[in-house]
C-alpha cells in the first residue's frame, strides 16, 4: 500500500515538473496561434532545431545547454522574422492561410525534420551537464534535477514573458494585436511589424525550450512529432492566447500522462493528448478558462 | 390569419454587448418592410438572428407557423428565408452564374417538389443576372466586378434561392439614381410575384418608395413601427437620427 | 451519365498502361510503378477534401496505416481473403475513423480539424505499436504469394493491377465530384462557408461525405502494402514521407481539380525515384516537401494552374 501510495505522489511530482516542461514547449504556439492566429505546426521542430544547436555546442564546445540557448536567442528571433515574412507576403496577404499556408508549415516541418536526420542520423543524442543526474530527495519523494532545472527555466520563461506582454508598450501592442487592430492601429503601431516581432519571440522561445528537451530527454529528430498533439492540446485547453491557463493546461496533462506512463506503461503515454484534445474540442472548444 | 413571420421577445448578447433587446415583429405574407437604424443599431444582427447566421439567445421566430429556433441556416433557407449579405460575400472561385447555381441546386432543387435540369438551371442563372444588369458578365469571377455590382450579385443569389421571405441588406449602397430607380423595380416586381420583401438601407428615397411599413432599431431595440409617413415624424425617431 | 466517356477514356489509358508493363516485363517496372500509382490514389484522396472543401487533413498516415494494418490482421485472421476484399474493408474502416473525426471537429474553424488529425496520426500510431497481435513495435511478416492469381506472371504484377484499378475508381470519382452538385457545394464550402449555409448548402453533411471519401480511399491505398513491403512496422507504415508526398503532389500538380493530383504524383513520384537511384534515398524524401514550400509559396495554382490562365 505504502509502496502503491508513493508511486502515486512521485507520479504526480514527476508530472507536474513535466508539465512545467510542456509550458515552455507551448509558450511559442500559445503566442503564434492564441495570439497571431497563425497556426505554426512547425514549432516543434524548430524546438528540436533548438535541442540540436544544443547539443552541439555541449559536445564541441563544452557549453551548458541552457548558456547555448540564451546564446542563441537572437539567432532564432531573426530566424521567425524571416519566416513570418514569407509567411505574410505568400499567404496572410493573399488571404490564403488556411490550405495552403497550413501546408507552407507542413513542408517547413518536414524540411526542418529531414535536415536534422541528414545531418545527424536518427540516433538519440544528448547533453552533459551537472545538473543530469543528481536528484533532491525529501523524504519519498524524489526530485531529479533532470526535470526541476528545466521546470523552474520553464516558469521563468514564462513569468518573464507575461511580464513583458503586460508591462511593455510592445507587450501590450502584442496582446491588441490578439484583440483588435483598429485599437493597434490608433495606438499608431503597424500590426505586421509588431506580429513580425512577435513571431519572432515566439521563435526565439524554441531555443529555450529546445535545450530543456535535451535536458530532459534524449533526443531524435522525429521525435517533434509527439509534441505536436501535445502542443495544440495544452494552448486548446487553456483557453488560446491565455499563458496562465497554458500553464494549467500543461501541468494537468503532464500529471495525466506521467499517471497514465506509471499505471499503463509509457508506449501509452502519446495517446493521452490526442484523447484530451479531441474531448476539449467536442465538448468544449473555448477551453477549461475560455469564456 | 397568422403572419408569414413573427418574432417574439428576440434577444441576442456578445458578451456584455446586448445587440438586440426583446424585439416583437409581425411580417405578413406579401408585405414590403423597411428596417431602418443608425449603424450599429443591430439591423444586420437582427437578420443574422433569423436566417440562423446567428444563434438568438432569447425569444421566438416562426417562419410560416413554424418554429426556426432549432433549424440550421441552410434548414431555414430551404424553408423559403433568403438574404443578401451587408458586405458581399460571393464565392470567389466559382464564375457569377455558377455562384447563382449554389442556391438552385442547394435550395430549390432541395426543397423537393419539381427539380430542374441542367439546361433549365443555367437559363435560370443567366435570367437572374440580366435581372440585375449582369448578363454580360456571367462567366467572370467574382473579382473582376466592383463593389456596387457585387452587391448586385449578392442581391441575384438570394433571388436565386426562391424565397418567400427576402432580405435585401443594403443592396443599393453607392449605386447611382438609375440603378437605385432599377433596384426599386426589381424588388417591386419580385413583391407582386409572391415574395414578402424586408429592406434593409440607408438610402431615404427608395426605402420610403418601397415600404408599406417602416420599422426603426435604435440600440437594439424596436423604438417604432408604423406607416413611413408617421415614422419618420415619430420625435423618438427624428431624436435618434439627428442627435440628442 | 457525362462521365461514362472519361471512364472509358480511363480505362484504356490503364489497359494500355498494364500491356505496356506485361510487354516490358520487368518487375522493377511494376515496383516503381506502383508507388507512383499508390501516391495517385492518396494524392487524389487528400483532394478531395482538402483541394475541393479547402480542409487540411495532415493525418493521412493515420487512414493509410489503417488500410494497411487492417489487411495485416485479416492476414492473420483470414489468410485465404482475396485483396480487393481486404481493400475493400481498409478502406471501410478508414472512412468509419474519418467519420468519427469529422463529426467530433468538423463543426469548429477548419485548422482544428487540421490540428485533430496530426494528433490523430501519433494515436493511431500508439494503438498499433502497443496491439501485438499485428506485431507491436517489432513489426510483421507477410508472405506474398509467388505467382499472381487469376492473371498469372508474377505477384507483383497483381498488386500493380489491383493499384491500378483503385486509381481509376478514385480519378473517375474525383472527377465525377467536379461536375456534380456535391462540386459545386463543395466549391462554396472552400470560398465561404457561412455563404454556402445561407445559400441552402448542407455544410457539415458536406464536409462529412468529402471526409468519408477521402479517408475511404486512403485506407484502400494503404491495404496492399502488407504484401507489396512485405515486412510492415509503425515506423515505416506511418512513415511521415506518405503525408507529405499526399499533400504535396495535388499541391504541386494543382489543387482545383482531378488533374491535378494525377500530373503532381507522376511528377514527383518519376522525380523522386529517379533521385532514389541515381543520388541518395535520403535525398529523394527532401524533394517532396521542398518542392511543396517552393509552390505553395510561387505558384499557389499549381503546374495545371500555371498552364490553364484562369478565365
Amino acid at each position: 500500500m505504502d509502496g502503491s501510495l508513493g508511486l502515486l505522489v512521485n507520479a504526480i511530482v514527476s508530472g507536474i515538473l513535466l508539465g512545467g516542461f510542456y509550458a515552455a514547449v507551448s509558450t511559442g504556439v500559445a503566442i503564434s496561434f492564441g495570439m497571431l492566429d497563425i497556426v505554426n505546426i512547425a514549432h516543434p521542430a524548430f524546438i528540436l532545431l533548438g535541442s540540436y544547436v544544443a547539443y552541439l555546442a555541449n559536445t564541441v564546445l563544452g557549453l551548458d545547454p541552457l548558456l547555448t540557448a540564451v546564446i542563441a536567442l537572437p539567432a532564432f528571433y531573426l530566424l521567425g522574422v524571416a519566416v513570418y515574412q514569407v509567411y505574410y507576403v505568400s499567404f496572410e496577404r493573399r488571404q490564403d492561410q488556411s490550405l495552403r499556408g497550413l501546408s507552407f508549415f507542413f513542408g517547413l516541418m518536414f524540411i526542418t525534420e529531414v535536415a536534422l536526420v541528414l545531418i545527424f542520423g536518427v540516433d538519440y543524442r544528448l547533453v552533459q551537464a551537472v545538473y543530469i543526474g543528481p536528484s533532491l530527495h525529501l523524504g519519498f519523494l524524489e526530485l531529479p534535477l533532470r526535470l526541476l532545472v528545466p521546470f523552474l527555466v520553464s516558469m521563468l520563461m514564462v513569468i518573464g514573458l507575461q511580464m513583458f506582454l503586460r508591462r511593455s508598450f510592445t507587450g501590450r501592442a502584442i496582446e491588441a494585436v490578439a484583440q483588435d487592430q483598429l485599437a493597434l492601429r490608433l495606438m499608431a503601431a503597424n500590426p505586421t511589424r509588431i506580429k513580425r516581432m512577435a513571431f519572432g519571440l515566439s521563435f526565439a522561445t524554441a531555443a529555450i525550450a529546445g535545450a530543456i528537451l535535451i535536458i530532459i530527454q534524449p533526443v531524435e529528430p522525429s521525435i517533434g512529432r509527439e509534441y505536436i498533439g501535445r502542443v495544440f492540446a495544452i494552448c486548446v485547453l487553456g483557453g488560446l492566447g491565455s499563458f496562465s491557463g497554458m500553464v494549467i493546461a500543461a501541468v494537468t496533462l503532464g500529471v495525466v500522462e506521467s499517471l497514465t506512463a506509471t499505471f499503463f506503461g509509457p508506449s501509452w503515454a502519446p495517446a493521452v493528448s490526442f484523447g484530451v484534445l479531441l474531448v476539449t474540442l467536442a465538448v468544449r472548444p473555448s477551453g477549461i478558462l475560455g469564456r | 390569419m397568422t403572419a408569414l413571420l413573427e418574432i417574439a421577445g428576440l434577444g441576442k448578447r456578445f458578451g456584455g454587448f446586448t445587440a438586440l433587446q426583446d424585439i416583437d415583429l409581425e411580417v405578413q405574407e406579401g408585405e414590403r418592410l423597411g428596417l431602418i437604424g443608425p449603424n450599429g443599431s443591430g439591423k444586420s444582427t437582427l437578420v443574422n438572428c433569423i436566417c440562423g447566421t446567428l444563434r438568438h439567445d432569447m425569444g421566438q421566430v416562426r417562419f410560416g407557423g413554424k418554429a426556426l429556433d432549432r433549424l440550421t441556416a441552410h434548414e431555414r433557407t430551404r424553408s423559403g428565408l433568403a438574404r443578401s449579405f451587408q458586405l458581399p460575400r460571393p464565392f470567389t472561385t466559382l464564375s457569377l452564374a455558377e455562384n447563382l447555381r449554389i442556391p438552385i441546386l442547394y435550395a430549390v432543387n432541395a426543397r423537393g417538389g419539381q427539380a430542374l435540369t441542367g439546361t433549365e438551371i443555367e437559363a435560370r442563372c443567366l435570367d437572374l443576372l440580366a435581372e440585375v444588369g449582369l448578363a454580360e458578365k456571367a462567366d467572370r469571377l467574382p473579382r473582376d466586378l466592383t463593389q456596387i455590382e457585387m452587391r448586385k450579385l449578392e442581391l441575384a443569389r438570394a433571388m436565386a434561392a426562391q424565397p418567400k421571405l427576402l432580405f435585401a441588406d443594403e443592396v443599393m449602397a453607392g449605386l447611382s439614381h438609375t440603378e437605385v430607380d432599377e433596384i426599386i423595380a426589381l424588388l417591386f416586381r419580385l413583391n407582386r410575384q409572391g415574395v414578402t420583401v424586408i429592406m434593409i438601407e440607408h438610402i431615404m428615397r427608395a426605402v420610403m418608395e418601397l415600404s408599406q411599413r417602416l420599422v426603426v432599431l435604435v440600440a437594439g431595440r424596436k423604438i417604432a413601427d408604423g406607416a413611413p409617413k408617421d415614422v419618420v415624424r415619430n420625435a423618438e425617431v427624428v431624436r435618434a437620427y439627428l442627435g440628442e | 451519365m457525362r462521365g461514362v466517356p472519361f471512364l472509358l477514356a480511363l480505362l484504356v489509358v490503364a489497359g494500355a498502361l498494364f500491356a505496356f508493363g506485361r510487354w516490358l516485363n520487368i518487375s522493377y517496372a511494376f515496383f516503381a510503378g506502383y508507388v507512383v500509382l499508390q501516391y495517385i490514389v492518396l494524392g487524389t484522396a487528400w483532394n478531395i477534401l482538402g483541394g475541393y472543401t479547402g480542409y487540411v487533413n495532415f493525418g493521412i498516415t493515420a487512414f493509410f496505416a489503417i488500410g494497411a494494418y487492417s489487411s495485416v490482421f485479416l492476414y492473420k485472421v483470414v489468410p485465404s481473403l482475396p485483396l480487393p476484399a481486404m481493400v475493400i474493408i481498409g478502406g471501410a474502416l478508414a472512412g468509419l475513423v474519418g467519420l468519427g473525426m469529422g463529426y467530433l471537429t468538423l463543426r469548429l474553424r477548419g485548422v482544428f480539424f487540421s490540428i485533430a488529425t496530426l494528433a490523430l496520426a501519433v494515436v493511431v500510431q500508439t494503438l498499433i505499436t502497443n496491439w501485438d497481435f499485428v506485431g507491436g513495435a517489432r513489426g510483421a511478416y507477410v508472405l506474398r504469394p509467388r505467382m499472381a492469381p487469376l492473371i498469372g506472371g508474377d505477384y507483383i504484377q497483381y498488386l500493380f493491377l489491383v493499384m491500378l484499378g483503385l486509381c481509376v475508381i478514385a480519378v473517375a470519382t474525383a472527377r465525377a465530384i467536379e461536375h456534380s452538385a456535391l462540386g459545386y457545394g463543395f466549391a462554396a464550402i472552400r470560398d465561404d462557408e457561412g455563404a454556402a449555409e445561407a445559400s441552402g448548402v448542407p455544410t457539415l453533411k458536406l464536409k462529412l461525405i468529402a471526409t468519408v471519401l477521402s479517408g475511404g480511399f486512403m485506407g484502400m491505398a494503404g491495404a496492399p502494402l502488407p504484401y507489396y513491403v512485405t515486412y510492415l512496422d509503425p515506423a515505416s507504415g506511418f512513415s511521415l514521407n506518405y503525408a507529405v508526398n499526399a499533400i504535396a503532389m495535388p499541391l504541386i500538380g494543382g489543387t482545383s481539380s482531378w488533374l491535378g493530383p494525377v500530373v503532381g504524383a507522376v511528377l514527383v513520384g518519376g522525380l523522386q525515384e529517379y533521385i532514389r537511384v541515381t543520388i541518395s534515398s535520403a535525398a529523394n524524401v527532401l524533394v517532396a516537401g521542398v518542392l511543396m514550400v517552393a509552390f505553395v509559396i510561387a505558384a499557389p495554382e499549381g503546374i495545371v494552374g500555371l498552364f490553364r490562365r484562369k478565365r
